[in-house]
């Protein structure tokens, strides 16, 4: 659980989070923003089906790996959040067709 | 966001103060360059987002942290191309970068690459520590950087080193909780540091980094000399089970369980490349080995910053201006003599900011039993391998990390080796009595980011690789 400081200041975007509606800061990355917004977990293994969450932010672990625009398998700490955006958690391994 | 030329003198990959420091310098001088960086803004980690960050009070993040402004504004003036977002795949021995931007792949020709990849948080394998709501305290950090997110609930953070103290004061002056500090820092650790005391006494940071403790010891609950440490919940970190000396296992509710136990070089790109490297024993990781002025093996070739084995951020701009100049000495721009003039205020800057090494090596090396994990922990987290399995598989004669590939698939999921590879290291070596040294490390290979096949077809194809194709 994370929350944002109350002087936070930034321009607000709109984005979805498996199609519900929801708001982040211009500056968010898509994995800051899913935290941001209370999700608990980013995806599901594709080995034991363990859930996880992002762990590193930088990059480097590729624990948050989330759908974003319909594309699978992206690193929600390295994209920017950005209006419109539709991000989907992932459930075990990258589908065929996305 | 400039566009790319079709080639460059240097081409400086991360814009964390080491890169930023050499391209600025570079340019100054008047090598064609380029910063390539996977970030969206500059500043690397220890700088992130400075530019840009939601948290506008400057006495939260600390006055070291603005610092990084500074090294920003004179590359903005510096006349070097800037390429935000690009992450860098491949840098091969001919000096060909493969780098992919906005899902297209290219290759930008260099004739100098100074790496400057900068650090990773040393895995801290704990039981449950691929839990939802256990992270890096570096990732802590970078969130409240970027986009002014902090932990709340129960909030434990637990380890050593200084970034978990420097975090645990910047959440204070951000008038975020922390419930405890369970501080894993190893008692023995103290009378060995002790012989280091005087050079760390004559550097900047006893003051500062004294009067850092004293505020976070003063405010939070400090639990030391803690020796176990494990995360448990259900589908996300509930609680914190620690032992404190050879006591009986405690337990404390967590909502969020922040763990660091110091960072490493970030060596993938380096290893992918050829560089050789070495075991760092006081820093207990793997190093690309570098000369004074960050050069490689790999001819054309510097690695200037942590990347290189940790001295921190200060040292790293410096670090980053000697690559540079030593760049312009071998494109022929600076004669030898140059070099070494120009190099000397920077040397004398690097030794200065380099003081005291020794005593926080030692101090926050972190205890063998986080080092070495227990046999149900999870040490590859992308392919949820145990150390046991680890274990098992040098029993059955598994001699270093390139086999447990073969026989575990661990360290080739997604991450590369990153999450897990210091780790089987030590596991593997501790199993068979020997020097990790003499383990070695994974072989790498690129690309060392995953990239998609949409992105390889779409690197341009010249004439006669399009016909060699299409006449079989």
């Amino acid at each position: 659980m994370f929350q944002r400081l109350p002087n936070a200041s930034g321009e607000r975007v709109s984005f979805t989070i498996d199609g519900r509606a929801a708001e982040a800061l211009s500056g968010d990355s898509v994995a800051a923003a899913l935290i941001a917004n209370g999700v608990q977990t980013c995806r599901a293994t594709p080995v034991s089906g363990a859930p996880r969450a992002p762990y590193c932010m930088m990059g480097v672990c590729f624990d948050c790996l989330v759908t974003i625009d319909d594309v699978g398998n992206q690193q929600g700490c390295l994209v920017r959040v950005r209006p419109g955006m539709r991000v989907e958690t992932q459930n075990g391994k990258r589908e065929i067709e996305r | 966001m400039s566009d790319l030329k079709p080639r460059y003198d240097l081409a400086v990959i991360g814009a964390g103060p080491a890169g930023l420091a050499a391209a600025t310098l570079a340019a100054q001088r008047g090598l064609s360059t380029v910063l390539l960086d996977e970030q969206r803004a500059p500043g690397g980690q220890i700088y992130r987002a400075v530019t840009q960050t939601p948290v506008k009070n400057p006495s939260v993040l600390g006055s070291d942290y603005w610092h990084g402004a500074d090294l920003v504004g004179p590359f903005r003036d510096s006349g070097a191309d800037y390429a935000p977002g690009s992450t860098v795949w491949s840098v091969s021995r001919s000096l060909d970068i493969g780098l992919s931007r906005d899902g297209a792949a290219r290759v930008l020709p260099a004739r100098h690459i100074i790496l400057a990849t900068g650090a990773i948080e040393r895995p801290f394998p704990i039981p449950g520590w691929t839990l939802p709501g256990v992270m890096g305290a570096g990732a802590a950090q970078i969130l409240l950087k970027t986009s002014g997110l902090v932990a709340s609930g129960n909030v434990v953070l637990a380890g050593t080193g200084p970034l978990l103290w420097l975090l645990a004061w910047q959440y204070l002056r951000a008038g975020a909780r922390i419930d405890v500090i369970l501080d894993t820092t190893p008692r023995e650790n103290w009378r060995q540091a002790m012989p280091h005391m005087g050079a760390f006494a004559r550097s900047g940071y006893v003051a500062k980094g004294l009067k850092l403790l004293l505020e976070v010891r003063r405010k939070v609950k400090v639990i030391g000399n803690v020796t176990s440490l494990k995360a448990e919940g259900d589908g996300r970190v509930q609680s914190v089970l620690y032992r404190q000396g050879d006591g009986a296992e405690q337990r404390l509710p967590a909502d969020t369980l922040l763990l660091h136990h110091g960072v490493i070089p970030n060596i993938n790109l380096a290893n992918a490349t050829g560089c050789a490297q070495n075991w760092d024993e006081a820093q207990r990781c793997w190093v690309p080995t570098v000369d004074a002025w960050g050069a490689t093996s790999v001819e054309g070739v510097s690695i200037a910053g942590d990347g290189a084995g940790i001295g921190g951020a200060l040292a790293a701009e410096h670090r980053g201006r000697l690559a540079a100049l030593d760049a312009l000495h071998r494109l022929g721009v600076l004669d030898r003599a140059t070099r070494d003039r120009d190099a000397a205020p920077h040397r004398e800057a690097l030794d200065k900011a380099q003081r005291g090494r020794e005593f926080l090596d030692t101090l926050y090396s972190p205890a063998k039993d986080f080092r070495v994990p227990q046999d149900e922990t999870i040490v590859c987290r992308c392919e949820e391998v145990t150390a046991k399995q680890v274990r098992d598989a040098v029993k059955l004669g598994v001699s270093g990390p390139n086999q447990t590939k073969s026989f575990l698939r661990c360290g080739m999921g997604p991450c590369q080796g990153r999450l897990c590879g210091p780790t089987v290291v030590e596991v593997i070596a501790d199993a068979r009595g020997v020097s990790p040294a003499e383990v070695g490390y994974y072989r790498l290979r690129p690309p060392v980011k995953p990239i998609t096949l949409a992105e390889l077809a779409s690197l341009p194809k010249a004439e006669d690789e399009i016909a060699a194709v299409m006449h079989h």
